[in-house]
């Protein structure tokens, strides 16, 4: 087990690099001029030098890659227009229109991101495998139909157009904020709560699909019928031995399912203002913000492989079977 | 052993037990009928079925799939949900009636007075919870005992299954298991409550041959020592010729043919019966071509008129007037033989199975 953490942990960092060194490729080696447009347009060559140079720019791209590298790693100085700043490990760069450290920009929008995505989750897996369960059960009834008709109608709008609607007419909920959870718990879940059932309700549809799917299968299989014939109550058998069984694949499609919810988290970050990656990256997308950019697909890819292993050791806890090793 | 389950029938290994008329059945099946409405129609899947069953005496069931034997099984567990099923006439065990019975009353009857074993032991286990958990799990359900009680009477169960290492192996999940190991678990789960009634379906039908033998004379040897009735459901005549003593033969949910195992095997009496033994490979000798029943059963949502096996028999021609086509015979005693019966119009069947089936059974 430990070592299949280890050889997980190495090969996740290896996802990570390649992730880096290709967007690296793609932001820092394409036409776009980041020196020109932090230098606006009454930019002196000297000046314009000057950013290049503290950019690193005017290095060969390998070089520029080894020493983003080193900067995570050992962290790097600084030298702008004469002065000199030390960037600790694990240093990003410096973000040129916002003044700070990318680090510490991440630092601040990743648990807000991470919130917004495993309390949505929590959200939608409840209600999800609930609904799911109490619909195989009484597959072919009206309550099963009126289940099946909600998911699709809700499946069907589109998200962002779902989250706004919320925004709008939601005015009963309480405003959209955030506030760290060492701070104030409490105000930490109730400037979420809008987010989180937002991102709750839209999901538990698909998984209220999901869970019904694989509930009926799992309560038509033998075993089932096993636990039927040994006299124990129906409860039991429904929610012992087929929720259980059920929930494998369940938990599948969730692991997968984490990476669309992290790049959505985007939509709900910016409609309900949480100050997350998403909103992070995207305000830097759109001020060629690079250091940022970089340091967000960085960071959302870490968080990715990170989830998925944690999703894959949970799944030797759901089926006996998965060994590890 | 295991070259005796699969030689030619007639050579019946087991000598029943002499049959007592007066028997009180612990297991009574009255004008069993079991329906499926289904979109396309009702399904016809055992019509009218009787039959009894004392203590310590098995009977085999045997057809083809479809024939209605395990869904006549699963209705004397009560396991068929009644929303989905029809069920009429009556089952009686250990005196009290099946059919009808509240959905407590039946959870209180499952695993304790009656208790099923599976075809597949790799399917039929729970995958995620451990051979002693659900050995357990059926024992607390009958029984208001300590986990710890509970564990040490699955660890003596194994034991007595014949499970090595009991100790260890009552931890392990059914992967860890061998099939035939596996089917040794069930076995002891079904058991573990003493039920008076043990279901067997197809237990050894996913089981390797050598396996298959072991787990028939684990069957028949707890049956001596519980005392239980077995019900015994198989496609293998071998199979019931090493453990059965009544034979009932079912087709399209009918029973065809009723009676002591080592009359009906040494001489049966319906042409259903005859194809049955007639596609059996012979082992030894000569290869020779095997003379399968033409055909395939019918669908149980149009049931054939008359008698159901009409349009696979090769004797209805010499039924005089049409009658296999237009008259369902009745299960009746045909020849002087007490205690048998065939559901068949053929006269003398004996005499025809003498002549003409038996130089052709290998």
């Amino acid at each position: 087990m430990l070592l299949y953490i280890l050889r997980r942990v190495v090969s996740a960092i290896s996802v990570v690099v390649v992730t880096l060194v290709a967007s690296f490729a793609l932001f820092f080696l394409a036409p776009t001029d980041p020196a020109g447009v932090i230098c606006g347009p009454r930019c002196t060559p000297e000046r314009l030098a000057d950013i290049e140079a503290s950019l690193d720019l005017d290095k060969p791209a390998v070089q520029q890659i080894g020493l983003y590298m080193k900067g995570l790693v050992v962290g790097r100085d600084y030298t702008a227009g004469g002065v000199t700043t030390h960037c600790p490990a694990p240093c990003m760069g410096y973000s040129y229109t916002l003044g700070q450290p990318v680090t510490k920009l991440l630092a601040q929008a990743i648990p807000v991101t991470i919130s917004i995505v495993i309390g949505g989750a929590v959200v939608y897996l409840t209600i999800g495998i609930m609904a799911g369960t109490i619909a195989a059960q009484h597959r072919g009834t009206t309550l099963d139909r009126i289940t099946v008709g909600s998911t699709l109608i809700i499946a069907s709008f589109p998200y962002f157009v779902f989250a706004l609607l919320v925004a709008l007419y939601a005015t009963f909920l309480p405003e959209s904020q955030y506030t760290p959870f060492l701070e104030d718990p409490i105000a930490w879940a109730s400037g979420l709560l809008t987010a989180w059932l937002c991102v709750g309700v839209t999901n538990a549809a698909s998984y209220t699909r999901y869970s019904r799917a694989s509930m009926i299968e799992s309560l038509g299989q033998d075993f089932v019928r096993t636990a039927r014939s040994k006299g124990i109550t129906r409860r039991r058998v429904v929610y012992r031995h087929g929720l259980r069984a059920a929930l494998t694949p369940v938990a599948t499609i969730f692991g997968i399912d984490l990476a669309f919810q992290l790049t959505g988290a985007i939509f709900t970050e910016s409609i309900f203002g949480l100050p997350g990656i998403g909103l992070l990256t995207l305000r830097a997308f759109g001020q060629y913000d690079l250091p940022v950019l970089m340091g967000g697909v960085l960071v959302g890819s870490a968080v990715l492989v990170t989830m998925n292993l944690v999703v894959d050791i949970l799944y030797t806890f759901l089926d006996p079977r998965v060994r590890l090793g | 052993m295991s070259d005796q389950t699969i030689r030619a029938p007639q050579t019946v290994t087991r000598t029943a037990r002499p049959r007592d008329e007066n028997e009180e059945p612990y297991l009574e099946v009255t004008d069993l009928q079991v329906q499926f409405p289904t979109a396309d129609g009702m399904v016809q899947a055992v019509q009218g079925l009787s039959y009894r069953l004392p203590l310590r005496r098995t009977l085999a069931i045997v057809g083809e799939s479809g024939s209605g034997k395990s869904v006549s099984s699963m209705a004397v567990m009560g396991l068929h949900d009644t929303k989905t099923a029809r069920i009429s006439g009556s089952i009686k065990v250990g005196g009290r009636e099946i059919v009808g019975m509240s959905e407590k009353d039946l959870e209180e009857f499952r695993g304790a007075d009656a208790a099923m074993i599976f075809q597949d032991p790799q399917s039929s286990l729970h995958p995620y919870f451990t051979i002693g958990d659900q050995i357990m799990e059926s024992y607390r359900a009958h029984h208001n005992v300590s986990k710890r009680k509970a564990k040490d009477r699955a660890i003596e169960m194994l034991d007595r299954v014949g499970i090595p290492n009991p100790q260890r192996r009552v931890s392990q999940f059914p992967h860890e298991f061998s099939g035939g190991m596996r089917q040794r678990a069930m076995i002891a789960m079904a058991l573990v409550n003493d039920p008076k009634l043990l279901i067997a379906d197809e237990p050894t039908t996913a089981l390797d041959v050598t396996v298959q033998a072991q787990i028939l004379d684990l069957i028949a040897d707890l049956q001596r020592d519980f005392g239980s009735a077995v019900v015994f459901i198989t496609h293998d005549l071998g199979v019931v010729a090493e453990i059965a003593d009544d034979i009932l033969v079912m087709y399209a949910g009918n029973a065809v043919e009723h009676g002591p195992v080592d009359k009906i095997l040494g001489r049966p009496l319906h042409p259903y019966s005859w194809g049955l033994m007639e596609s059996i490979p012979a082992l030894t000798g000569e290869p020779q071509p095997l003379h399968p029943i033409p055909g395939a059963p019918p669908s149980l949502l149009a049931v054939p008129s008359g008698c159901p096996f009409h349009p696979r028999c090769e004797f209805k021609d010499r039924v005089a007037g049409d009658l296999c086509r237009t008259l369902k015979p009745e299960l009746i005693p045909r020849t002087i033989d007490q205690g048998r019966a065939s559901r068949c119009h053929l006269k003398e069947p004996d005499r025809v199975f003498d002549t003409e089936i038996l130089p052709r059974l290998p």
